[in-house]
Protein backbone atom coordinates (compact mmCIF):
# COMPACT_ATOMS: atom_id res chain seq x y z
CA UNK A 1 0.00 0.00 0.00
CA UNK A 2 2.38 2.38 0.80
CA UNK A 3 4.88 1.34 -1.74
CA UNK A 4 1.91 2.08 -4.33
CA UNK A 5 1.60 5.41 -3.02
CA UNK A 6 4.59 7.58 -3.22
CA UNK A 7 4.47 8.30 -6.68
CA UNK A 8 1.29 10.19 -7.30
CA UNK A 9 2.77 11.91 -4.13
CA UNK A 10 5.64 12.57 -5.89
CA UNK A 11 3.92 13.62 -8.81
CA UNK A 12 1.56 16.23 -6.28
CA UNK A 13 4.91 17.15 -4.80
CA UNK A 14 6.09 18.28 -8.08
CA UNK A 15 3.17 19.80 -9.46
CA UNK A 16 3.03 22.17 -5.85
CA UNK A 17 6.71 23.03 -6.36
CA UNK A 18 6.65 24.12 -9.85
CA UNK A 19 2.86 26.31 -9.29
CA UNK A 20 4.39 27.93 -6.10
CA UNK A 21 7.67 29.12 -8.19
CA UNK A 22 6.00 30.05 -11.51
CA UNK A 23 3.05 31.95 -9.77
CA UNK A 24 5.01 33.79 -7.04
CA UNK A 25 6.61 36.27 -8.66
CA UNK A 26 3.52 36.96 -10.48
CA UNK A 27 1.71 37.64 -7.47
CA UNK A 28 4.40 39.35 -5.55
CA UNK A 29 3.37 42.46 -8.17
CA UNK A 30 0.26 42.81 -7.40
CA UNK A 31 0.76 42.73 -3.54
CA UNK A 32 4.43 44.72 -3.44
CA UNK A 33 1.99 47.88 -4.66
CA UNK A 34 -1.51 48.67 -2.74
CA UNK A 35 -4.27 48.73 -6.09
CA UNK A 36 -4.80 52.35 -5.47
CA UNK A 37 -1.11 53.32 -5.50
CA UNK A 38 -0.96 50.96 -8.91
CA UNK A 39 -4.28 53.25 -10.20
CA UNK A 40 -2.55 56.18 -9.48
CA UNK A 41 0.79 55.76 -11.15
CA UNK A 42 -1.17 54.66 -14.67
CA UNK A 43 -2.14 58.70 -14.45
CA UNK A 44 1.31 59.27 -15.37
CA UNK A 45 1.47 60.39 -18.91
CA UNK A 46 4.72 58.58 -19.71
CA UNK A 47 2.88 55.68 -18.51
CA UNK A 48 0.11 56.16 -20.70
CA UNK A 49 2.61 57.15 -23.66
CA UNK A 50 4.07 53.81 -23.23
CA UNK A 51 1.01 51.57 -23.06
CA UNK A 52 -0.56 53.52 -25.78
CA UNK A 53 2.84 52.86 -27.51
CA UNK A 54 2.64 49.22 -26.96
CA UNK A 55 -0.65 48.66 -28.07
CA UNK A 56 -0.36 50.21 -31.52
CA UNK A 57 3.32 49.16 -32.47
CA UNK A 58 2.29 45.34 -31.11
CA UNK A 59 -1.40 45.30 -33.26
CA UNK A 60 0.67 46.94 -35.92
CA UNK A 61 3.01 44.29 -36.25
CA UNK A 62 0.60 41.68 -36.03
CA UNK A 63 -1.75 42.69 -39.02
CA UNK A 64 1.88 42.23 -41.07
CA UNK A 65 2.64 39.18 -39.80
CA UNK A 66 -0.89 37.90 -40.71
CA UNK A 67 -1.21 39.77 -43.91
CA UNK A 68 2.22 37.87 -45.08
CA UNK A 69 2.23 35.26 -43.04
CA UNK A 70 -0.83 33.21 -43.59
CA UNK A 71 -0.10 32.62 -47.12
CA UNK A 72 3.21 31.86 -46.67
CA UNK A 73 2.41 29.44 -44.21
CA UNK A 74 -0.03 27.85 -46.12
CA UNK A 75 2.69 27.55 -48.91
CA UNK A 76 4.78 25.78 -46.64
CA UNK A 77 1.87 23.63 -45.43
CA UNK A 78 0.64 22.37 -48.91
CA UNK A 79 3.97 21.94 -51.20
CA UNK A 80 6.76 20.16 -50.81
CA UNK A 81 10.02 21.41 -52.53
CA UNK A 82 13.32 21.51 -52.59
CA UNK A 83 15.14 23.39 -49.46
CA UNK A 84 11.42 23.76 -47.50
CA UNK A 85 13.16 22.29 -44.37
CA UNK A 86 15.67 24.70 -44.68
CA UNK A 87 12.98 27.49 -45.01
CA UNK A 88 11.28 26.36 -42.23
CA UNK A 89 14.51 26.38 -40.12
CA UNK A 90 15.05 29.85 -40.56
CA UNK A 91 11.69 31.28 -40.46
CA UNK A 92 12.06 29.66 -37.27
CA UNK A 93 15.06 30.71 -36.21
CA UNK A 94 14.25 33.97 -34.37
CA UNK A 95 12.31 32.14 -32.14
CA UNK A 96 15.63 30.56 -30.21
CA UNK A 97 17.54 33.78 -30.94
CA UNK A 98 18.47 36.02 -28.33
CA UNK A 99 16.33 39.20 -28.63
CA UNK A 100 19.83 41.43 -28.25
CA UNK A 101 21.05 39.26 -31.53
CA UNK A 102 18.21 40.07 -33.15
CA UNK A 103 18.60 44.15 -32.45
CA UNK A 104 22.17 44.40 -33.43
CA UNK A 105 21.30 41.97 -36.35
CA UNK A 106 18.17 44.59 -37.76
CA UNK A 107 20.75 47.64 -36.80
CA UNK A 108 23.04 46.01 -39.23
CA UNK A 109 20.72 45.49 -41.89
CA UNK A 110 18.60 48.44 -41.69
CA UNK A 111 20.77 50.83 -39.51
CA UNK A 112 23.00 54.13 -41.13
CA UNK A 113 25.76 51.96 -41.06
CA UNK A 114 24.26 48.18 -42.58
CA UNK A 115 23.39 46.65 -45.38
CA UNK A 116 20.42 48.80 -46.61
CA UNK A 117 21.45 51.61 -45.53
CA UNK A 118 22.95 53.35 -48.19
CA UNK A 119 19.62 52.43 -50.00
CA UNK A 120 17.65 53.99 -47.31
CA UNK A 121 19.37 56.65 -47.21
CA UNK A 122 19.33 57.48 -50.76
CA UNK A 123 15.33 57.16 -50.52
CA UNK A 124 15.47 59.40 -47.84
CA UNK A 125 14.01 56.72 -45.21
CA UNK A 126 15.05 56.41 -41.66
CA UNK A 127 14.17 53.56 -39.24
CA UNK A 128 16.41 53.26 -36.40
CA UNK A 129 14.48 55.58 -33.88
CA UNK A 130 11.49 55.62 -35.25
CA UNK A 131 8.46 53.88 -34.28
CA UNK A 132 8.20 52.00 -37.34
CA UNK A 133 11.79 50.54 -36.16
CA UNK A 134 9.33 49.48 -33.38
CA UNK A 135 7.36 47.88 -35.07
CA UNK A 136 10.32 46.09 -37.13
CA UNK A 137 11.39 44.44 -34.18
CA UNK A 138 8.10 43.28 -32.77
CA UNK A 139 7.29 41.67 -36.46
CA UNK A 140 10.86 39.58 -36.35
CA UNK A 141 10.83 38.62 -33.27
CA UNK A 142 6.95 37.70 -32.97
CA UNK A 143 6.24 36.31 -36.34
CA UNK A 144 7.86 32.87 -35.91
CA UNK A 145 4.96 31.96 -32.83
CA UNK A 146 2.40 32.56 -35.91
CA UNK A 147 4.10 30.95 -38.73
CA UNK A 148 4.59 28.12 -37.05
CA UNK A 149 1.16 27.58 -35.50
CA UNK A 150 -0.43 28.81 -39.03
CA UNK A 151 1.43 25.84 -41.08
CA UNK A 152 0.92 23.20 -38.17
CA UNK A 153 -3.20 24.64 -38.75
CA UNK A 154 -3.56 24.65 -42.03
CA UNK A 155 -1.17 21.00 -42.73
CA UNK A 156 -3.98 19.38 -40.36
CA UNK A 157 -6.87 20.75 -42.63
CA UNK A 158 -8.54 17.75 -44.50
CA UNK A 159 -6.48 17.43 -48.33
CA UNK A 160 -9.88 15.97 -49.22
CA UNK A 161 -11.68 19.02 -48.78
CA UNK A 162 -9.05 21.25 -50.33
CA UNK A 163 -9.15 18.75 -53.60
CA UNK A 164 -13.43 19.16 -53.01
CA UNK A 165 -13.56 22.80 -53.41
CA UNK A 166 -10.90 22.97 -56.64
CA UNK A 167 -13.12 20.23 -58.40
CA UNK A 168 -16.46 22.17 -57.69
CA UNK A 169 -14.56 24.41 -59.72
CA UNK A 170 -12.87 27.36 -57.10
CA UNK A 171 -10.08 28.73 -58.16
CA UNK A 172 -6.70 28.30 -55.61
CA UNK A 173 -7.01 31.56 -54.38
CA UNK A 174 -10.77 31.05 -53.16
CA UNK A 175 -10.06 27.70 -51.51
CA UNK A 176 -7.24 29.06 -49.62
CA UNK A 177 -9.93 31.84 -48.71
CA UNK A 178 -12.78 30.09 -48.42
CA UNK A 179 -11.82 26.56 -47.18
CA UNK A 180 -8.54 26.85 -45.83
CA UNK A 181 -8.54 29.85 -43.84
CA UNK A 182 -11.45 29.03 -41.84
CA UNK A 183 -10.69 25.55 -41.08
CA UNK A 184 -7.18 26.27 -39.51
CA UNK A 185 -8.85 29.37 -37.98
CA UNK A 186 -8.67 28.48 -34.37
CA UNK A 187 -4.71 26.76 -34.61
CA UNK A 188 -4.13 30.22 -36.12
CA UNK A 189 -5.99 32.46 -33.66
CA UNK A 190 -4.08 30.52 -30.78
CA UNK A 191 -0.46 31.62 -32.81
CA UNK A 192 -1.52 35.02 -33.51
CA UNK A 193 -2.01 35.37 -29.17
CA UNK A 194 1.12 33.88 -28.76
CA UNK A 195 2.81 36.23 -31.16
CA UNK A 196 0.78 39.16 -29.71
CA UNK A 197 2.52 38.14 -26.10
CA UNK A 198 5.42 37.99 -27.47
CA UNK A 199 5.76 41.08 -28.99
CA UNK A 200 4.35 42.81 -25.64
CA UNK A 201 6.94 41.56 -23.53
CA UNK A 202 9.73 42.94 -26.24
CA UNK A 203 12.74 44.19 -24.52
CA UNK A 204 16.16 43.38 -26.12
CA UNK A 205 15.62 44.02 -29.57
CA UNK A 206 13.62 47.14 -29.37
CA UNK A 207 16.15 48.59 -26.95
CA UNK A 208 18.73 48.22 -29.40
CA UNK A 209 17.09 48.39 -32.68
CA UNK A 210 15.33 51.34 -32.05
CA UNK A 211 16.19 53.12 -28.53
CA UNK A 212 14.31 54.48 -26.10
CA UNK A 213 12.12 57.61 -26.49
CA UNK A 214 9.34 58.53 -24.63
CA UNK A 215 6.29 58.05 -26.93
CA UNK A 216 7.66 57.11 -30.33
CA UNK A 217 9.82 54.17 -29.26
CA UNK A 218 9.71 53.76 -25.21
CA UNK A 219 7.43 50.21 -25.11
CA UNK A 220 6.07 49.26 -21.87
CA UNK A 221 8.69 46.67 -20.96
CA UNK A 222 11.08 49.62 -21.90
CA UNK A 223 9.27 52.09 -19.71
CA UNK A 224 9.53 49.71 -16.95
CA UNK A 225 13.13 49.57 -17.30
CA UNK A 226 13.59 53.27 -17.28
CA UNK A 227 11.60 53.61 -14.08
CA UNK A 228 12.94 51.17 -12.22
CA UNK A 229 15.37 53.20 -10.72
CA UNK A 230 13.56 56.29 -9.05
CA UNK A 231 9.58 55.30 -10.05
CA UNK A 232 9.60 51.80 -8.64
CA UNK A 233 5.28 51.62 -8.26
CA UNK A 234 4.63 52.89 -11.45
CA UNK A 235 7.14 50.20 -12.78
CA UNK A 236 5.27 47.80 -11.07
CA UNK A 237 1.68 49.34 -12.65
CA UNK A 238 3.19 49.32 -15.89
CA UNK A 239 4.39 45.55 -15.21
CA UNK A 240 0.39 44.67 -13.77
CA UNK A 241 -0.85 45.53 -17.03
CA UNK A 242 1.51 43.99 -19.03
CA UNK A 243 0.28 40.48 -16.62
CA UNK A 244 -2.98 41.40 -17.25
CA UNK A 245 -2.96 41.72 -20.63
CA UNK A 246 -0.83 38.35 -21.15
CA UNK A 247 -2.86 36.74 -18.64
CA UNK A 248 -6.24 37.54 -21.05
CA UNK A 249 -4.20 36.41 -24.26
CA UNK A 250 -3.55 32.74 -22.62
CA UNK A 251 -7.01 32.37 -21.37
CA UNK A 252 -8.24 33.52 -24.68
CA UNK A 253 -5.78 30.53 -26.21
CA UNK A 254 -7.26 28.21 -23.77
CA UNK A 255 -10.95 29.23 -25.19
CA UNK A 256 -10.12 28.94 -28.46
CA UNK A 257 -9.08 25.77 -27.90
CA UNK A 258 -11.86 25.20 -26.13
CA UNK A 259 -14.17 25.94 -28.92
CA UNK A 260 -12.62 23.78 -31.25
CA UNK A 261 -12.41 20.98 -28.76
CA UNK A 262 -16.11 21.68 -28.46
CA UNK A 263 -17.14 21.66 -32.16
CA UNK A 264 -14.81 18.81 -32.45
CA UNK A 265 -16.92 16.58 -30.22
CA UNK A 266 -20.42 18.09 -31.54
CA UNK B 1 13.52 22.57 -36.13
CA UNK B 2 11.74 23.15 -32.92
CA UNK B 3 9.30 20.18 -33.78
CA UNK B 4 12.50 17.77 -34.37
CA UNK B 5 13.77 18.90 -31.11
CA UNK B 6 10.41 17.38 -29.59
CA UNK B 7 10.31 14.41 -31.84
CA UNK B 8 13.34 13.47 -30.59
CA UNK B 9 12.39 13.91 -27.11
CA UNK B 10 9.53 12.47 -27.45
CA UNK B 11 10.70 9.51 -29.66
CA UNK B 12 13.26 8.51 -25.97
CA UNK B 13 16.46 8.84 -27.60
CA UNK B 14 17.47 11.49 -25.66
CA UNK B 15 15.92 11.44 -21.96
CA UNK B 16 18.53 9.55 -20.09
CA UNK B 17 21.85 11.91 -21.33
CA UNK B 18 19.42 15.15 -21.20
CA UNK B 19 18.38 13.79 -18.10
CA UNK B 20 22.41 13.95 -16.88
CA UNK B 21 23.63 16.81 -18.81
CA UNK B 22 20.51 19.23 -16.85
CA UNK B 23 21.20 17.62 -13.64
CA UNK B 24 24.76 18.27 -13.92
CA UNK B 25 24.14 21.71 -14.90
CA UNK B 26 21.60 22.28 -11.80
CA UNK B 27 24.36 21.25 -9.50
CA UNK B 28 27.23 23.24 -10.78
CA UNK B 29 24.72 26.39 -10.54
CA UNK B 30 23.55 25.39 -7.34
CA UNK B 31 27.02 25.39 -6.33
CA UNK B 32 28.01 28.97 -7.63
CA UNK B 33 25.98 30.41 -4.34
CA UNK B 34 27.81 28.41 -1.59
CA UNK B 35 30.31 29.67 0.10
CA UNK B 36 32.74 26.47 -0.09
CA UNK B 37 33.00 27.48 -3.88
CA UNK B 38 36.14 25.97 -4.98
CA UNK B 39 37.10 29.62 -7.00
CA UNK B 40 36.54 31.35 -3.64
CA UNK B 41 39.65 29.66 -2.42
CA UNK B 42 41.80 33.29 -1.42
CA UNK B 43 41.65 33.96 2.08
CA UNK B 44 39.26 36.47 2.31
CA UNK B 45 36.19 34.69 0.24
CA UNK B 46 33.59 36.03 -2.31
CA UNK B 47 33.43 39.54 -2.71
CA UNK B 48 30.27 40.61 -4.24
CA UNK B 49 30.89 44.73 -5.69
CA UNK B 50 27.60 46.88 -7.51
CA UNK B 51 29.28 49.09 -9.65
CA UNK B 52 28.14 51.94 -11.83
CA UNK B 53 28.79 50.59 -15.53
CA UNK B 54 31.57 53.67 -16.57
CA UNK B 55 33.32 51.30 -13.99
CA UNK B 56 33.91 48.44 -15.80
CA UNK B 57 37.84 48.68 -17.14
CA UNK B 58 39.07 49.85 -14.22
CA UNK B 59 37.48 47.62 -11.73
CA UNK B 60 37.71 44.67 -13.63
CA UNK B 61 41.75 45.46 -14.05
CA UNK B 62 41.14 45.98 -9.75
CA UNK B 63 39.59 42.53 -9.73
CA UNK B 64 42.19 40.32 -11.19
CA UNK B 65 44.71 41.88 -9.09
CA UNK B 66 43.11 41.23 -6.09
CA UNK B 67 44.39 38.50 -3.94
CA UNK B 68 42.76 39.11 -0.92
CA UNK B 69 39.50 38.29 -1.78
CA UNK B 70 37.84 36.61 -5.32
CA UNK B 71 35.73 39.59 -6.78
CA UNK B 72 32.44 39.13 -8.45
CA UNK B 73 31.22 42.62 -10.21
CA UNK B 74 27.73 43.60 -10.92
CA UNK B 75 28.05 46.59 -13.88
CA UNK B 76 24.90 48.58 -14.45
CA UNK B 77 23.33 51.79 -14.82
CA UNK B 78 23.77 53.23 -10.73
CA UNK B 79 19.98 54.02 -10.59
CA UNK B 80 18.91 50.77 -11.17
CA UNK B 81 22.23 48.83 -8.87
CA UNK B 82 20.14 51.30 -6.09
CA UNK B 83 17.07 50.04 -7.02
CA UNK B 84 18.18 46.02 -6.87
CA UNK B 85 19.64 47.00 -2.96
CA UNK B 86 16.46 49.25 -2.07
CA UNK B 87 14.74 45.39 -3.63
CA UNK B 88 16.53 43.43 -0.97
CA UNK B 89 20.07 42.61 -2.77
CA UNK B 90 22.67 43.01 -0.81
CA UNK B 91 26.42 42.72 -2.44
CA UNK B 92 29.38 43.69 -0.38
CA UNK B 93 30.15 47.05 -1.83
CA UNK B 94 28.04 49.86 -3.75
CA UNK B 95 29.88 52.06 -6.47
CA UNK B 96 28.04 55.02 -8.37
CA UNK B 97 28.67 57.02 -10.61
CA UNK B 98 27.63 60.18 -8.24
CA UNK B 99 27.32 61.24 -4.69
CA UNK B 100 23.32 61.13 -4.67
CA UNK B 101 22.91 57.64 -4.79
CA UNK B 102 25.13 56.48 -1.98
CA UNK B 103 23.47 59.47 -0.15
CA UNK B 104 20.66 58.48 -0.44
CA UNK B 105 20.66 55.04 0.63
CA UNK B 106 23.10 56.17 3.67
CA UNK B 107 19.94 58.07 4.77
CA UNK B 108 17.66 54.83 3.68
CA UNK B 109 19.52 53.20 6.47
CA UNK B 110 20.69 50.99 3.46
CA UNK B 111 24.85 51.42 3.34
CA UNK B 112 26.96 52.17 5.49
CA UNK B 113 28.98 56.05 5.50
CA UNK B 114 30.09 56.75 1.45
CA UNK B 115 33.45 57.66 0.41
CA UNK B 116 34.10 60.30 -2.55
CA UNK B 117 36.69 57.94 -4.06
CA UNK B 118 37.17 58.76 -7.66
CA UNK B 119 35.87 61.99 -10.46
CA UNK B 120 35.46 61.21 -14.14
CA UNK B 121 35.14 64.10 -17.12
CA UNK B 122 32.01 64.59 -19.52
CA UNK B 123 32.96 64.44 -23.02
CA UNK B 124 31.10 64.31 -26.29
CA UNK B 125 32.10 61.48 -28.15
CA UNK B 126 31.69 60.70 -31.57
CA UNK B 127 31.96 57.71 -33.95
CA UNK B 128 36.23 57.51 -34.33
CA UNK B 129 35.62 57.64 -38.35
CA UNK B 130 32.63 59.66 -37.90
CA UNK B 131 32.91 63.28 -39.15
CA UNK B 132 29.81 64.62 -38.96
CA UNK B 133 30.19 66.16 -35.30
CA UNK B 134 33.21 68.04 -34.60
CA UNK B 135 31.85 70.72 -32.06
CA UNK B 136 29.17 71.18 -29.51
CA UNK B 137 27.83 73.73 -31.90
CA UNK B 138 27.38 71.22 -34.81
CA UNK B 139 24.74 68.92 -32.34
CA UNK B 140 22.17 71.97 -33.23
CA UNK B 141 22.73 70.91 -36.95
CA UNK B 142 19.18 68.97 -38.32
CA UNK B 143 19.35 65.49 -39.19
CA UNK B 144 22.24 64.63 -36.04
CA UNK B 145 21.21 61.68 -34.06
CA UNK B 146 21.83 61.97 -30.71
CA UNK B 147 22.12 59.61 -27.96
CA UNK B 148 22.05 60.80 -24.14
CA UNK B 149 21.37 58.63 -20.83
CA UNK B 150 17.95 58.71 -19.68
CA UNK B 151 17.12 61.43 -17.13
CA UNK B 152 17.21 59.28 -14.08
CA UNK B 153 20.77 57.30 -14.44
CA UNK B 154 24.25 59.75 -13.68
CA UNK B 155 25.09 60.37 -17.15
CA UNK B 156 21.53 61.61 -18.24
CA UNK B 157 21.38 63.82 -15.33
CA UNK B 158 25.07 65.04 -16.17
CA UNK B 159 24.08 65.74 -19.81
CA UNK B 160 20.94 67.94 -18.64
CA UNK B 161 22.95 70.11 -16.46
CA UNK B 162 25.66 70.42 -19.56
CA UNK B 163 22.61 71.24 -21.55
CA UNK B 164 21.39 73.44 -18.92
CA UNK B 165 24.19 75.81 -19.34
CA UNK B 166 23.92 76.37 -22.80
CA UNK B 167 21.66 79.63 -24.52
CA UNK B 168 17.94 78.27 -24.33
CA UNK B 169 17.58 77.93 -28.23
CA UNK B 170 20.97 76.40 -28.68
CA UNK B 171 19.58 73.62 -25.78
CA UNK B 172 15.91 73.51 -27.95
CA UNK B 173 17.39 72.18 -30.93
CA UNK B 174 19.88 70.10 -29.42
CA UNK B 175 17.40 68.31 -27.60
CA UNK B 176 15.27 68.11 -30.78
CA UNK B 177 17.54 65.81 -32.46
CA UNK B 178 17.82 63.63 -29.00
CA UNK B 179 16.82 59.99 -31.08
CA UNK B 180 17.59 57.70 -27.33
CA UNK B 181 17.18 57.98 -23.91
CA UNK B 182 19.37 54.91 -23.22
CA UNK B 183 19.23 53.11 -19.36
CA UNK B 184 23.32 53.50 -19.18
CA UNK B 185 26.30 54.45 -20.47
CA UNK B 186 26.83 51.33 -22.58
CA UNK B 187 23.87 51.98 -24.18
CA UNK B 188 25.03 54.74 -25.72
CA UNK B 189 28.63 53.80 -26.84
CA UNK B 190 26.97 50.70 -28.42
CA UNK B 191 24.89 52.89 -30.48
CA UNK B 192 27.77 55.12 -31.56
CA UNK B 193 30.07 52.16 -32.53
CA UNK B 194 27.20 50.42 -34.67
CA UNK B 195 27.11 54.06 -35.88
CA UNK B 196 23.21 54.09 -35.15
CA UNK B 197 23.97 57.76 -33.62
CA UNK B 198 26.73 60.76 -34.68
CA UNK B 199 27.55 61.48 -31.49
CA UNK B 200 26.65 61.17 -27.51
CA UNK B 201 27.64 62.33 -24.20
CA UNK B 202 29.80 60.16 -21.85
CA UNK B 203 32.21 59.88 -19.67
CA UNK B 204 36.17 60.49 -20.87
CA UNK B 205 36.57 57.08 -18.97
CA UNK B 206 34.05 55.39 -21.60
CA UNK B 207 35.88 56.50 -25.02
CA UNK B 208 39.38 55.63 -23.72
CA UNK B 209 38.01 51.95 -23.43
CA UNK B 210 36.96 51.54 -26.80
CA UNK B 211 40.84 52.10 -28.08
CA UNK B 212 39.88 54.20 -30.88
CA UNK B 213 36.46 53.11 -31.75
CA UNK B 214 35.18 56.20 -30.32
CA UNK B 215 36.32 59.65 -29.89
CA UNK B 216 35.91 62.39 -27.33
CA UNK B 217 35.41 66.41 -27.82
CA UNK B 218 36.09 68.25 -24.84
CA UNK B 219 33.62 70.12 -22.98
CA UNK B 220 34.44 73.74 -22.31
CA UNK B 221 35.27 74.13 -18.60
CA UNK B 222 32.26 76.46 -17.64
CA UNK B 223 29.42 73.32 -19.42
CA UNK B 224 32.06 71.10 -17.26
CA UNK B 225 29.68 69.30 -14.18
CA UNK B 226 30.73 67.84 -11.07
CA UNK B 227 31.05 64.08 -11.62
CA UNK B 228 32.46 62.90 -8.51
CA UNK B 229 32.04 58.97 -7.57
CA UNK B 230 30.74 57.52 -4.17
CA UNK B 231 31.28 54.02 -2.47
CA UNK B 232 30.05 52.19 0.49
CA UNK B 233 29.75 49.33 1.97
CA UNK B 234 26.30 47.87 1.89
CA UNK B 235 24.71 47.31 5.30
CA UNK B 236 24.32 43.05 6.15
CA UNK B 237 27.28 42.65 3.60
CA UNK B 238 28.69 39.28 3.74
CA UNK B 239 31.96 40.17 3.42
CA UNK B 240 32.78 43.42 5.50
CA UNK B 241 36.20 43.17 6.06
CA UNK B 242 37.06 42.20 2.20
CA UNK B 243 34.97 45.51 1.29
CA UNK B 244 36.46 47.79 2.95
CA UNK B 245 40.13 46.84 1.90
CA UNK B 246 38.58 47.09 -1.58
CA UNK B 247 37.64 50.68 -0.88
CA UNK B 248 40.46 51.53 0.73
CA UNK B 249 42.49 50.53 -2.65
CA UNK B 250 40.21 52.63 -4.47
CA UNK B 251 41.55 55.81 -2.33
CA UNK B 252 44.96 54.74 -2.22
CA UNK B 253 46.67 51.36 -3.57
CA UNK B 254 46.24 49.17 -7.11
CA UNK B 255 42.50 50.49 -7.61
CA UNK B 256 43.65 54.07 -7.40
CA UNK B 257 45.93 53.19 -9.74
CA UNK B 258 43.50 51.68 -12.46
CA UNK B 259 41.24 54.02 -12.21
CA UNK B 260 44.06 56.52 -13.22
CA UNK B 261 44.99 54.28 -15.88
CA UNK B 262 41.47 53.93 -17.05
CA UNK B 263 41.19 57.87 -17.15
CA UNK B 264 39.87 58.29 -14.15
CA UNK B 265 40.72 61.32 -12.14
CA UNK B 266 41.53 62.13 -8.13
CA UNK B 267 38.59 62.78 -6.22
CA UNK B 268 37.64 65.96 -5.64
CA UNK B 269 38.89 67.51 -2.31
Amino acid sequence: MIRASWFPGALFGALALALTFLALPVVAIFVEATPGELIGSLDDPGVLDALWLSLRTTLTALAIIVVVGTPAAYLLATRRFRGRELVVTLVELPLVLPPAVAGIGLLATLGPGGLAGGALEVAGIRIVYETVAVVIALTFVAAPFFLRSAQAALESVDRTWLEASRTLGCSEARTFLRVAIPAAAPGMLAGLALAWGRALGEFGATLIFAGSFRGRTQTAPLAIYERLGTDFTASLALSAVLVGASAALLLSVKLVGGLRAADAAR
Amino acid sequence: MLRHVDNVIRRGRWPRALCAVLLTLALSVGGCGSDDDERSSADGGELIVSAAQSLSPAFEAYGSELTAADAQFSFAGSDELAAQIRGGARPDVFAAANTELPDDLFREGLVEKPVLFTSNRLVLAVPGDGDKVRSLEDLTKQGIALAIGAEDVPIGTYTRKVLGGLSASMQKRILANVETEEPNVGGIAAKLTLHAADAGFLYITDVEATNGRLEAIELPDGLQPRVAYGAAIVKGARNREAARSFIDGLLDGAGAEELRDAGFEPPPT
